[in-house]
């Protein structure tokens, strides 16, 4: 009786093993493995101004830069498939090699460095407040006390409100978009997170002239290419491709197409200036 | 993997699974009695009612229910359950809402559970306890809702094993559990099998204990017929 109890219980534990490796493999694989110059790459599917499908069409900032990337790695658009890189499976996706290179609001972090290697950063954001249009009464991060503020379950931006501004009080939410409706009914004072993001919502037809964003960036987030650790030689390859997008133009006309429309520019340290490889 | 239990605040996370547990347990079995008790009542109307909530809330996914309490209810309707001056109004609301939502879900469960009980007892028992004058509350009282309770025991086991594991859903409405914890910590600390082993046996503690003592409670209580 006992033995068969626990003969259950190891079967559905290794039950639930399977099931987790499925989860975390399903996303890929819809072009088969690419061999030559095909690239996989991991892209947010959900961020407008970022990383946006809608239907078969991907755009974006984060589209953009892998575009240019791959091209100048020898891939033309064709040869790309998009894979979803939800934030918490960008590591995995990397490691077990289902994407070749993730270009999705990716923050170069030490703790991510541990596990892939960057090439980047592409881009330099800040975390930022989304407010109702009409309100005048948060003028940036040092205005927050008492307000009530919005943002993503476990998110970095979350924890650094939570713990440099004691005073708010914070709403988590699964997604942004959820955060939203109750910035709209006045439920919250503002949306956190990072100002590209913001940038995109507030850009979105639905919600114009509804919200503005503040413009005090009080954070620096280096947006970078996620790569296999340890590959160099990819990495050389990648930085060179950003320099060279910085440089003739094409990252400027990247921002102005996606994030133009939201009135936004792009703050201190842009255009950044990659790190060597190492 | 033990610089994380020293990093984060793991067993408050758990304590707080525990509570929206104890919390939902009870208020699933006050709303899931009384749904029983109006599925199967003599009168029409009351029937249709508890078939009626049971068919819709079971048929709706959770996640869908506890967005709602919070961005429905909360935030659009603007319904507080707490001072909403307070300088803890948010957490306060979500983890209120949050049992709200959850008992509300589970009822429904422990409504099936007890009428699968209550056709554990013999319609010839009613039948004796309406024959010797017992009005219908009387009846269930006395006679039928107590054995009710003892054959179901083993199903309401499940339903609040399946309870527990369903708090993870609250974290999607900011309240700060188990799960919710294990998000934060992947962002920081980047995904690993050490973090899922932890969260994955802290669930184990607390539902494999409710699972054995649920079912040696029904061997030892089912009524022997």
């Amino acid at each position: 009786m006992k033995s068969r109890g626990l003969g259950a219980v190891a079967a559905a534990a290794a039950l639930a093993l399977t099931l987790a490796a499925c989860g975390s493999s399903s996303s890929g694989d819809s072009a088969g493995s690419g061999g030559g110059t095909k690239l996989k790459i991991g892209i947010k599917f959900d961020q407008p101004g970022m990383g946006l499908k809608k239907g078969s069409e991907y755009t974006g900032m984060d589209v953009d830069v892998a575009k240019y990337i791959a091209k100048q790695l020898g891939a033309s658009e064709g040869d790309i498939t998009w894979v979803q890189a939800p934030s918490a499976q960008r590591e995995t996706l990397i490691q077990t090699g289902q994407v070749d290179m993730v270009v999705a609001t990716y923050s170069i972090t030490d703790a991510r460095k541990e596990k892939v290697s960057f090439a980047g950063p592409y881009f330099v954001a800040g975390q930022d407040l989304l407010i109702r249009a009409d309100d005048t009464s948060i003028t940036g991060p040092d205005s927050l006390d008492g307000k009530k503020l919005c943002s993503v379950k476990g998110s970095t931006s979350a924890q650094k409100v939570k713990d440099k501004y004691p005073g708010v009080q914070l709403q988590e939410f699964g997604t942004y978009s959820e955060c939203l409706p109750a910035l709209a009914t006045g439920g919250v004072d503002a949306l956190t997170t990072d100002d590209t993001i913001l940038a995109g919502y507030a850009a979105q037809p639905e919600f114009k002239g509804k919200f503005k964003v503040v413009g005090q960036p009080f954070s620096q987030e280096n947006y970078g290419v996620g790569i296999k650790k340890g590959d160099t030689a990819q990495c050389t390859k990648i930085t060179d491709a950003i320099k060279k997008m910085i440089s003739d133009g094409s990252w400027q006309k990247a921002i102005d197409n996606n994030l133009g429309p939201a009135g936004y520019k792009p703050g201190q340290g842009n255009p950044p200036t990659p790190a060597a490889c190492s | 993997m033990l610089d994380i239990l020293d990093k984060y605040d793991v067993l408050g996370a758990f304590w707080m699974t525990i509570k929206l547990t104890v919390f939902s347990a009870i208020g699933a079995l006050v709303i899931g009695t009384i749904l029983a008790v109006m599925r199967v009542a003599p009168v029409a109307i009351l029937r249709r009612l508890g078939a009626f909530y049971v068919n819709t809330v079971r048929n709706t996914p959770l996640t869908l229910i506890l967005v709602f309490c919070s961005l429905g209810l909360l935030y659009i309707l603007q319904i507080n359950l707490t001072d909403p001056n307070s300088s803890t109004s948010i957490v306060d609301n979500n983890i209120r809402w949050a049992i709200v939502g959850l008992a509300a879900y589970h009822a429904a469960f422990v409504c099936e559970a007890l009428r699968s009980g209550v056709n554990t007892v013999p319609l010839g028992q009613a039948e004796a306890a309406r024959s010797i004058g017992l009005t219908f509350s009387q009846s269930l009282r006395e006679v039928i809702l107590p054995q009710a309770f003892r054959g179901s025991i083993a199903p309401l086991g499940s339903v609040l094993i399946a309870l527990t594991k369903n708090t993870t859903v609250a974290s999607i409405i900011g309240v700060a559990e188990a799960s919710g914890l294990m998000k934060e910590i992947i962002e920081n600390e980047t995904a690993s099998f050490g973090v899922f082993f932890i969260f994955a046996l802290g669930f184990v503690i607390l539902t494999l204990p409710v699972g054995i003592l649920f079912t040696s409670l029904s061997r030892r209580l089912a009524v022997k017929r």
